[in-house]
């Protein structure tokens, strides 16, 4: 791995170690669960090169199915993000067999209306998800028999969950699997000729993100004590997109400051006049973006030319 | 369930057809052009139906005059977009321009949130077309048919003005081969503001003729954005005929649906795209190379 890429990493580290000291506790288990959200668009849209703008009907999905599991069911926490995790998985791999077939933009319309089609489900199911008002949870259960109910010992159970993922993450992009998706995103039609089922690809990549959305989404949940409708809303789709793309795609730890810096915008914002209407100025950064800093935070990072960085 | 009651369930279907068409139909016609999809299209429908508003508030602006008036409001705001913004992103890959927009819908929508708060006001149908009309069948508001008729009558010119005028060949041409057409001499740059204002002119229209029948709220494009995108999948991207027709024969079937399985009327139109992408991914009027 590139050498600064590694830095970058060693700070995120160290920024997630002392972050529960520094805000609330339970903004920072945000922070992280956005992170590890933000990495499986990476894995997606920076690997892959596909845009899934439904992203959110995983991340929402499971936070129900965790909740679900914690409420009604009383089961232990892990079983619960494992269950969330599971039904993200399933309905990852059945979705990616439809949307593989396509590309671009074709791609984020469809993921982005067969999102919606969850989002109307979970409206309707009102005994199931408690329609608009969500599905609350009294307590947040064990987690691995351990006691959790505070805050801070919940991030760092988060924390360490958020470090296995991404370092598997990391593992795969960097793996001959990895190999094979950036000769994809950048020549298909050559992967193809090569012989390699591009499909196939395709397919397990959506399946590895939906599987780590909806992971993320079920801490979220657990997290907050609470499922509700937003969390599978195509703005929330919308949402991780522009952290993956602010904090810069393709390098896994982009995303996860790129989460960072749109809570902390979304935060200070918020604090303005502007009040509630904070996506305002989070579009207006995320289309400057867009036009003129595609390669995002860590991207501009790696790009700076080598001598100015060394101390 | 008695005939008459199909038959107006029809007519709902038709009602909701126009705009899902208008709809389709601007986002067609932009794509086709500017290669991009345009996620601002429901924030643009919105500002149609709040020029409408604000020009009854402030200026006394009849309906039939917003009609015109508001589409061609927004279309000058949308020329201005495309001049100063997404001309930018020109020769870029269009997923971008879909985030570029999208980034305009989040800023627009807040605006107008600042601005109107969010939960919006009442506009009032207008006197001339309160009330019902009988059928034959049955007594039917009359708003509802004005909305059926503008809608065809717009769309069918649109129809014609791009299939069979000599400005709508030029305008495919440079959507064939954009550099071939400037070699003959055509100014492509102005033709491509022009269609990327008419796109959202035809939001604006279904915003105008919208504002009667809802509360004029900032989210009011929301939702109808995203059945708009299914539609214009199911369609075939890119395809003026297959938005038009799909637009109309899915407010069909989401109504007819709506009485016979109630809860489906949100989701029919995202379960019908996702039969169709399975079975013909290149949508029902698209042709196999407008597959990516």
């Amino acid at each position: 791995m590139n050498r600064r890429l590694a830095w970058l990493f060693i700070a995120v580290g160290i920024a997630a170690l002392v972050m529960p000291k520094l805000i609330y506790p339970i903004v920072a288990i945000d922070v992280l669960c956005f992170g590890l959200f933000a990495v499986a668009l990476d894995l997606l849209f920076g690997f892959a090169g596909l845009l899934s703008f439904g992203q959110a009907m995983f991340w929402g999905g499971s936070a129900y199915t965790a909740a679900i599991f914690v409420q009604n069911f009383h089961t232990d926490g892990a079983v619960a993000l494992a269950a969330g995790t599971l039904y993200a998985t399933v309905l990852a791999a059945l979705v990616g067999t439809l949307v593989v077939r396509r590309a671009g933009i074709y791609f984020a319309m469809i993921t982005l209306a067969i999102a919606q089609i969850e989002y109307f489900a979970a409206v309707q199911l009102k005994d199931l998800t408690g329609g608009e008002n969500g599905l609350p949870m009294d307590t947040r259960g064990h987690f691995l028999g351990m006691n959790v109910s505070n805050d801070t010992t919940f991030y760092f159970v988060v924390l360490a969950i958020a470090v296995i993922a991404v370092w598997l993450v990391v593992r795969v992009v960097n793996s001959p699997f990895g190999t094979v998706l950036s000769a994809i995103r950048q020549n298909e039609m050559r992967a193809i000729a090569l012989g390699y089922r591009v499909n196939r690809f395709k397919l397990a990549t959506f399946t590895m993100a939906g599987a780590l959305s909806g992971l993320a989404g079920a801490l979220y949940a657990l997290g907050n004590r609470l499922a509700g409708l937003e969390m599978i809303d195509w703005h929330t789709s919308g949402a991780v997109v522009m952290m993956a793309i602010l904090g810069g795609t393709g390098t896994i730890v982009g995303p996860i400051i790129g989460a960072g810096i749109y809570q902390i915008l979304n935060y200070t914002v918020s604090k303005t006049a502007i009040g509630q209407e904070t996506d305002l100025v989070i579009g207006l950064v995320f289309g400057f973006c867009v036009l003129a800093f595609r390669q995002g935070i860590a991207g501009g990072v790696l790009s700076i030319p080598w001598r100015k960085t060394s101390t | 369930m008695s005939p008459d009651y199909i038959a107006s369930q029809l007519f709902n279907g038709l009602a909701s057809g126009a705009f899902y068409a208008l709809l389709a139909l601007g986002l067609s016609v932009i794509f086709g052009t500017l290669r991009i999809i345009n996620f601002a299209h429901g924030a643009m429908y919105m500002l149609g139906a709040f020029a409408t508003y604000y020009g009854a508030l402030y200026l006394h602006l009849p309906f039939f005059a917003a009609l015109v008036v508001a589409p061609l409001v927004v279309a000058v705001l949308g020329m201005v977009f495309e001049r100063f913004a997404l001309h930018w992103l020109h020769g870029s890959d269009p997923v971008y321009g879909l985030l570029f927009t999208f980034a305009a819908t989040l800023v627009v929508v807040n605006v107008m949130r600042i601005l109107a708060g969010p939960m919006g006001s009442p506009y009032s149908i207008p006197d001339a077309l309160a009330g019902a009309t009988n059928l034959g069948f049955t007594q039917y508001p009359t708003y509802k048919l004005f909305v059926i008729i503008v809608s065809v009558v717009v769309c069918a010119v649109v129809w014609w003005f791009i299939e069979r005028t000599l400005l709508g060949a030029r305008i495919r041409a440079a959507t064939e081969n954009p550099v071939l057409v400037r070699a003959l001499g055509v100014n492509t740059r102005r033709l491509v503001t022009f269609t990327f204002g008419a796109g959202v002119a035809l939001a604006a229209l279904a915003g105008v003729l919208a504002a009667p029948t809802t509360n004029v709220y900032p989210a009011m494009g929301d939702d109808i954005i995203i059945y708009t995108f299914a539609i214009v999948v199911i369609g075939g991207l890119g395809s003026i005929t297959g938005s038009i027709v799909m637009g109309f024969v899915l407010g069909v079937l989401q109504a007819l649906g709506t009485v016979y399985y109630p809860p489906i009327s949100t989701t029919l139109i995202f379960v019908i795209m996702v039969v169709v992408i399975a079975l013909r991914p290149s949508g029902l009027f698209g042709r196999a190379e407008s597959s990516r």
